[in-house]
Formats: structure tokens, sequence, C-alpha cells
């Protein structure tokens, strides 16, 4: 009875995860086709890279328990983490040095950017 | 010698780990591809440099580090998810200067992608003494979110 329980609170937590990163990545995907352009679509792509990622690995790693498979889930998960960030700003730093300047809503259009002629 | 010992070991570890079939052929080409494996290394290390990734960084308080950053994104992540989903998208984008104290290339390397990893700013750009960050919704409370999480990520590092 005990492990009867166990097993449907596991499965209805890995649901529940499973779900809320779904939910996560939808937003994400609604968040690039609102925004207006193209630094405000990053903020919005990176919600489905951190949370949606983090709990669909979550419920995955439940619904897997204590195998292999977790293991690599976790693996994944880990790697994930350092690159996801590492191309978000491959990528944000390919359009400033490109030329693609951020609108700024604090201090307008004269707000201060990176000096870009003087690097090497 | 023990460094190398110790990469083999973890390679094939990894090797293990990964493929989940042990039959002794499997097992053979991974104990082949972990020692092919740290054969080129130290082929390259004799043309390359042998400048190493050297980090200096407390593990404890990194975990301790790991579990607040996760609470910060889920925080952040609700923050833009609000953003996104309200009918008129507050959006106030503002690209401003953040001061980092660490001394370490890994140290300054986890400060930025924390503060990318944390939707609604954005690291873009490096200079000497700060980075260039992006924000989405920004508020003068990110100044000082960010300047708590610099000190957080300083005082994981043992230099």
């Amino acid at each position: 009875m005990a492990e009867l329980v166990y097993d449907w609170v596991i499965l209805l937590a890995s649901w529940g995860l499973i779900l809320g990163g779904s939910a996560f990545v939808m937003i994400g995907a609604f968040g690039m086709l609102r925004f207006p352009d193209f630094w405000s679509r990053l903020h919005a792509a990176s919600v489905s890279e951190s949370a949606g990622m983090l709990l669909l690995i979550a419920g995955m790693a439940l619904q897997s328990g204590w195998t292999l498979v977790t293991f690599k889930l976790v693996f994944i998960a880990l790697l994930v983490f350092i690159t996801g960030p590492t191309s978000t700003h491959a990528v944000a730093n390919a359009a400033l040095v490109s030329g693609l300047r951020p609108r700024d809503d604090v201090d307008g259009v004269e707000g201060a950017f990176p000096d870009l002629e003087a690097e090497p | 010698m023990f460094r190398t010992i110790l990469m083999a070991i973890t390679l094939f570890g990894l090797w293990l780990a990964m493929s989940g079939v042990y039959k002794p052929l499997i097992v053979g080409f991974g104990v082949a591809s972990a020692l092919f494996t740290t054969w080129m290394v130290i082929r390259m290390d004799k043309i390359a440099d042998d400048e190493r990734l050297v980090v200096r960084l407390n593990p404890l308080r990194f975990i301790s580090y790991t579990g607040w950053l996760l609470v910060e994104i889920a925080r952040a992540n609700w923050a833009v998810t609000k953003i996104i989903m309200a009918p008129e998208m507050p959006i106030k984008q503002h690209f401003f200067r953040v001061p980092f104290s660490q001394k370490t290339d890994v140290g300054q390397t986890i400060f930025a992608n924390s503060i990318t990893l944390t939707p609604g700013t954005i690291s873009v750009e490096v200079e000497d003494e700060f980075f260039w960050v992006h924000a989405l919704g920004y508020s003068d409370q990110d100044v000082e979110a960010l300047e708590d999480m610099d000190a957080r990520v300083s005082r994981v590092e043992t230099i």
C-alpha cells in the first residue's frame, strides 16, 4: 500500500514538473513572438532555456528513477547550464559588435555603449 | 603523471556511464578510446603550451552558491514570465555597466554566466573591470542585486 502511494506521488510530481516545464517552454516561445526587437527576444528565449529545461529534466529524472538514464539527464542539464548562457552571450556579443544597438528606455538614445573602436 | 592517470580513469568512467552496455567487446572499445584520448592529450601537451585551467574555488561554497542561484533563476523566470504575459508588456530595456570583483578567469566566467542564466539580464561585453549587461525589465534594485551576486561569486573564490 505504502509503495503504491509512493509510486503515485512520484508519478504526479513528475507530471507536474513536465507540464510546468512545457508551459515555460511555451511561454518562452510566446515571448519570442510577442517581443518587439532582437534584444528583448533574447530574454524570452532564456525562459525556455532555464526554467523550461530544468523542470523538464527534473520531471524526466523522476520518471526514470535511480537509473543510468537519470545520470545522463543530470549530465545534459549541467551541459546546458554551461553552454546555454555561453551561446546566448555569443549571439548578443555578435549583435553588438556588428552594430545592432539596443533601445535604451532609461537613458534614451543617448545611452552609453562600449567603445568598440578602441578594441584591438 | 598522476593527472594523466586520473584523466584516463575519468574518461573511462564517463564512457561506462554514457554507454550502459557492459559486454566485453563494448567495454574494450571504452578502454581503447580512453587510452587513445589520453595519448592524444599527451601528444598535444608537447606542442601546445602547458597552460592549464586552474580552478581556485571552494567546493562547499560553490554548491551553496548554486543553490542560491537556482532560487534566483526561479524568481527571475517568474518576473520575465509576467512581462511576457502582461497585455501591455512593460519592457524597460537598459544597457549598463556592472563592475566585477573576481580575480580568476573562472570566477569571472561564473559571474557572467550567472547574469545570463537569470532571465531578464544578459552579459554582452567584457572590459577590464566591468561587464556590459543588457536588462529587459530594468529597475534600480537590479544594480543592488547584481552587486550582491558579484560579492557571492567572489566569496566562492579561494584566492
